[in-house]
């Protein structure tokens, strides 16, 4: 049975400076799957995610759950299903549990106690709810980057190296909520990571990039251990690829 | 100066002209300045310059203008606002409206542009996103609006020309300090001086309470 696309891109091309530009022949985006994209700083990752987050204009196709995106833009309850983890989330100036709530507030979405004090007692932060969001640490903003995400149940999830600046624990807790989410609501995940480990646990496929280009995807296993292409095979094994 | 019966109506007068000039000034220049604050276009540099020109006029030259313009040879003498209070918040309203456009549009040009996008890919709509901004530069909006009442409340040269000095009508607090220092009243100058000075605290006070209150 053929499962439905999240995301596909066909001939885009995304010219970001004289310097660098973004071209992707064609990628498809399972939904429920986790694709992992790795590849050096600057080979367009986050350039990747923030095309797939349907807001920016695209030269080329581009579709979100079968929708083309006209020369208008997608519809905002379109844009609404695709949600971005940042990864240095900037925080509005007023308490966590309201930079939690906000997503839910912009939906109009009523009763969203529940599900927001469910997140900060995952996530440890429920004596921090009513605290200034801006005097947090790194780690806690990450979370509550993260928390802001999940609370509106995103169909597709875009989670740029979210784990960056993360301790071991708050790295397992974090893909521990997304995992538990996932099975929860089937929902769509690209992840872009530095973190091989990271992408051999928590991906069903993982994608390549080089230098604004989609090098080789391909299931996780086989990505690892039978890769295709020989930048692939030197990336896997840490040796520097350009 | 007659202090029981004249005191009163002067600084009755006083924040009538200056917190309707404020007013008037907020309504017109605090949407322009978070406008200016959030949008890219050719030409905002010297927007931009022009508005920062209007914070540096000198009050004398603002209330000349206004006076050949509303003198009744002058094209708007027909108003027959000269030397009436609608003349008066007229010349406040513009010497407070650069400095309610440049600040609100310093404050919210403050705010970092990547917290709109973040706030945008997680939903929020590109309305909701710029009320976000704006909220965010809400202690640099209030600034703006302290600072012209500030600069409304003190101001002498242009509501002098333009308002007359008319006991009963169009004298306010600074022209009655100008007035009696000319007499030689130096004492009663002095005291309209601290008057205006603890106005104008109590005024900052109660911004300053909401500029605090209004952080988390």
């Amino acid at each position: 049975m053929t499962r439905a696309l999240a995301c596909e891109l066909d001939g885009v091309c995304h010219r970001l400076s004289d310097a660098f530009t973004l071209k992707i022949d064609s990628l498809d985006v399972i939904e429920g799957e986790t694709l992992c994209l790795v590849g050096p700083t600057g080979a367009g990752k986050s350039t990747l995610l923030r095309l797939c987050s349907g807001q920016e204009p695209v030269e080329g196709q581009f579709s979100l759950f079968g929708q083309a995106r006209g020369s208008s833009g997608f519809p905002l309850e379109v844009l609404r299903q695709v949600v971005t983890v940042h990864q240095r989330p900037m925080l509005l100036s007023r308490s966590v549990r309201a930079n939690i709530e906000y997503g839910l507030r912009v939906r109009r979405v009523g009763q969203t106690q529940v599900r927001v004090e469910e997140l900060l007692d995952l996530m440890s932060m429920a004596p921090l709810a009513d605290q200034d969001a801006r005097t947090l640490s790194g780690g806690q903003m990450q979370l509550v980057g993260l928390a802001r995400a999940l609370v509106v149940n995103p169909r597709v999830l875009l989670l740029d190296e979210p784990t960056a600046h993360l301790d071991p624990a708050s790295v397992a807790l974090v893909e521990s909520l997304i995992q538990r989410q996932q099975q929860r609501t089937a929902m769509t995940v690209i992840w872009a990571t530095h973190h091989l480990f990271q992408a051999r646990r928590v991906a069903s496929r993982v994608a390549l990039m080089l230098s604004g280009q989609l090098v080789e995807i391909a299931p996780t296993a086989e990505f690892f251990d039978h890769p295709k292409d020989e930048r692939t095979s030197a990336f896997v094994q840490g040796k520097m690829v350009y | 100066m007659e202090m029981n019966s004249q005191f009163w109506p002067i600084l009755f007068l006083s924040l009538r002209v200056s917190g309707l000039a404020v007013a008037i000034s907020s309504i017109i220049g605090l949407p322009l300045g978070v406008w200016l604050g959030l949008r890219r276009f050719r030409g905002k540099s010297i927007l931009i310059g022009l508005v920062q020109t209007g914070m540096a006029m000198p009050p004398v030259v603002v209330g000349l203008l206004l006076y050949l313009l509303l003198s009744r040879s002058g094209p708007l003498g027909s108003w027959e606002w000269l030397f009436t209070p609608a003349a008066m918040i007229l010349a406040q309203v513009l010497l407070c409206l650069p400095f309610v456009v440049g600040i609100s549009m310093a404050a919210v040009a403050a705010v970092p542009r990547e917290l709109q996008w973040q706030l945008r890919s997680i939903g929020a709509s590109e309305r909701q996103s710029q009320w976000a901004m704006v909220c965010e530069a809400r202690t640099g909006i209030l600034l703006a609006v302290a600072t012209a009442f500030g600069r409304s409340l003190s101001e002498v040269g242009a509501v002098w020309l333009v308002g007359g000095n008319i006991e009963g009508q169009t004298r306010v607090m600074t022209t009655a300090i100008v007035l009696e220092t000319g007499k030689g009243h130096f004492s009663l100058a002095l005291l309209l001086g601290a008057v205006l000075l603890s106005v104008a605290l109590a005024i900052n006070i109660v911004i300053v309470r909401y500029q605090w209150r209004a952080l988390p």
